[in-house]
């Protein structure tokens, strides 16, 4: 079977996505985690370019790398004592994590053994940002008013929080 | 001959064009794709950086004249060749990595901010379908994009190790962030007119005429909204009056202050490439783009047109930054929260009402249009008297002042 274009980028996109996920968890400074968190990041993003996601793939650099991997970021660096020291890179809690770890990977096995994987490619509806459109406001209007009111709540909660009294 | 012809005349025909020829060659269709698109994604990364070395002498020659100076004259013809010079000489300077600095990041954020804008030029159509990548989600790209310019300069000023450079970093999100919220809604207003977040489709959007002569530019249509716009582009730009974020005569420069040669060079090209995609975003989405007279015909005349109105409003960032003194930061975040935000908050109200009013599209437009300037006349009224009283405030305080000296 020969490898077509395609494949070639998939592999190398896999490649830098779950690299960058390793070393977000191998890196002893947090910052630099932060760092390798932004390029696992990219890698899912170029990963739903892939798929013609369009969409998805923008939404997810606006909200994952814009937004929250600058938040961490800014997190990071207002908490000293992590930036300037060399962590532990384990802590009492690494045993109960080895459980968890290994219980989601059973039930993500589970999951990849019973889905009937499609291995014909389906054209991509063309204008999908319309069809995602029309979905918020038609079909799923109810938990798009719910979450557009829970970011109101938590605006107005920061701007409490952080005002001068 | 005919056939080459034909391809100056429709530019967007090149592709398809290029892509038959490498077909005829014999490479399969996959790899004529992947070929195509490597040339292109060069071509595009060519374009964009070579265009800094000609907007770094023009913004040095317009901010010269427009301050009665004469500006760089020595190196060729007008100084075209100054640009140059000065590209040798940053490029033997000494590369300084401060002690204590985080090297990979150190090394990461010029190239992290160079590589953000070079991904944006990607969705500007610069002539009819002549577009690097018709996303449909163009102007959301634009938007996830500029925000990474922050992270550029936050990781820049982190690494240096240095904690002038780090409050520099911090100034950058500070004001990136809040400058681009009022950005975002004038950008939503736009896609509620035009329907479409496809940079080429709002380009031909603009097509339409109004009574059989107003061209459909958003400009016209929401002259408001091009305003905020302008100003939101100005500090997303970095530009004076909000180029507080590199204030050398008052602050140390900013997150850039322990770079050096090459590296510091490489943020003045985001610096300047910035301007030159704004301004061509700007040109795109409210200036028309592409449109304009017989472009129907001869697409290439696009281009032309493009290049125009990219140029003017290019131009207009520049005389901005030659003639205004700069902000205060505190005044800098009060003009966007409480000026910019609901300012541009009324320019999305009012493209959503009018727009659905059941009037014919003539009226529509004008009724747009008109509410927009009146929107505009009514906040620069309000401004001017809350100007006006606070100085009238100081005025009684100095009278008071000297009068109990006296």
């Amino acid at each position: 079977m020969a490898i077509t274009p395609q494949q070639v980028v998939f592999i190398l996109i896999s490649v830098l996505t779950l690299g960058c996920g390793l070393m977000v968890v191998l890196s002893r400074n947090l910052f630099h985690s932060a760092l390798w968190l932004v390029g696992s990041f990219f890698g899912v993003a170029a990963l739903y370019g892939l798929l013609e996601a369009e969409f998805l793939a923008v939404a997810q650099i606006l909200i994952y790398i814009g937004a929250i991997a600058t938040l961490i970021v800014f997190a990071t660096m207002l908490t000293r004592g992590m930036m300037l020291g060399r962590m532990k890179m384990s802590n009492f809690q690494s045993g109960v994590s080895a459980v968890v770890a290994v219980l989601l990977l059973g039930l993500l096995v589970m999951v990849l053994l019973q889905v009937n994987w499609p291995t014909e490619a389906v054209p991509v509806p063309g204008d999908t940002i319309a069809m995602i459109g029309n979905a918020f406001v038609s079909a799923y209007v109810i938990p798009f008013e719910v979450v557009s009111l829970l970011l109101l709540v938590a605006l107005v909660g920061a701007i409490m929080i952080a005002r001068e009294r | 001959m005919q056939q080459l012809l034909e391809l100056i005349k429709d530019p967007s025909q090149i592709g398809p064009w290029f892509h038959d020829l490498l077909m005829s060659l014999g490479l399969s269709v996959e790899l004529a794709s992947v070929v195509g698109d490597v040339l292109g994604v060069l071509l595009l990364l060519i374009m964009v950086l070579t265009s800094a070395i000609f907007l770094i002498w023009l913004e040095r020659k317009v901010a010269a004249r427009l301050q009665d100076r004469v500006g760089p004259n020595r190196a060729g013809p007008y100084g075209l060749l100054q640009t140059m010079a000065d590209i040798v000489k940053l490029l033997t300077k000494e590369d300084i990595t401060p002690v204590g600095a985080d090297r990979v990041s150190f090394n990461l954020a010029p190239a992290l901010s160079v590589m953000q804008i070079i991904m944006v030029a990607a969705i500007i159509p610069i002539g009819a379908g002549v577009v690097a990548v018709n996303l449909n989600v163009g102007l959301l790209y634009f938007v996830a994009f500029s925000g990474l310019a922050a992270m550029g300069a936050l990781m820049a000023g982190w690494s240096s190790n240095n904690k002038y450079a780090l409050l520099g970093g911090f100034r950058v999100v500070a004001q990136l962030l809040s400058y681009e919220v009022p950005l975002i809604f004038t950008l939503l207003a736009v896609v509620l007119l035009a329907g479409t977040m496809n940079t080429n489709d709002l380009a031909a959007a603009q097509g339409v005429r109004y009574f059989g002569f107003i061209p459909g530019w958003y400009a016209l249509l929401m002259p408001f909204a091009f305003v905020i716009f302008f100003v939101a582009a100005l500090a997303e730009g970095e530009r004076a009056p909000f180029d507080l974020l590199e204030a050398e005569s008052e602050i140390v420069a900013g997150f850039n202050i322990e770079y050096s040669g090459m590296k510091f060079a490489w943020f003045f090209l985001q610096f300047f490439v910035n301007s030159l995609i704004l301004s061509a975003l700007a040109a795109t989405i409210f200036l028309g783009g592409w449109q304009g007279p017989f472009v129907d015909q001869v697409p290439v005349l696009g281009i032309v047109y493009f290049g125009i109105k990219t140029t003017l409003v290019l131009f207009a960032l520049m005389w901005v930054r030659a003639t205004y003194p700069r902000l205060r930061i505190d005044q800098m975040m009060t003009f966007c929260w409480k000026v910019l935000v609901p300012a541009s908050l009324v320019v999305v109200l009012l493209a959503a009402v009018i727009w659905k009013l059941p009037v014919s599209a003539n009226i529509r437009a004008l009724l747009l249009s008109g509410s927009n300037i009146v929107a505009l006349v009514v906040t620069l009224g309000i401004i001017g008297s809350r100007l006006r009283k606070r100085v009238d405030r100081r005025q009684d305080a100095l009278n008071a002042a000297s009068a109990a000296s006296a």
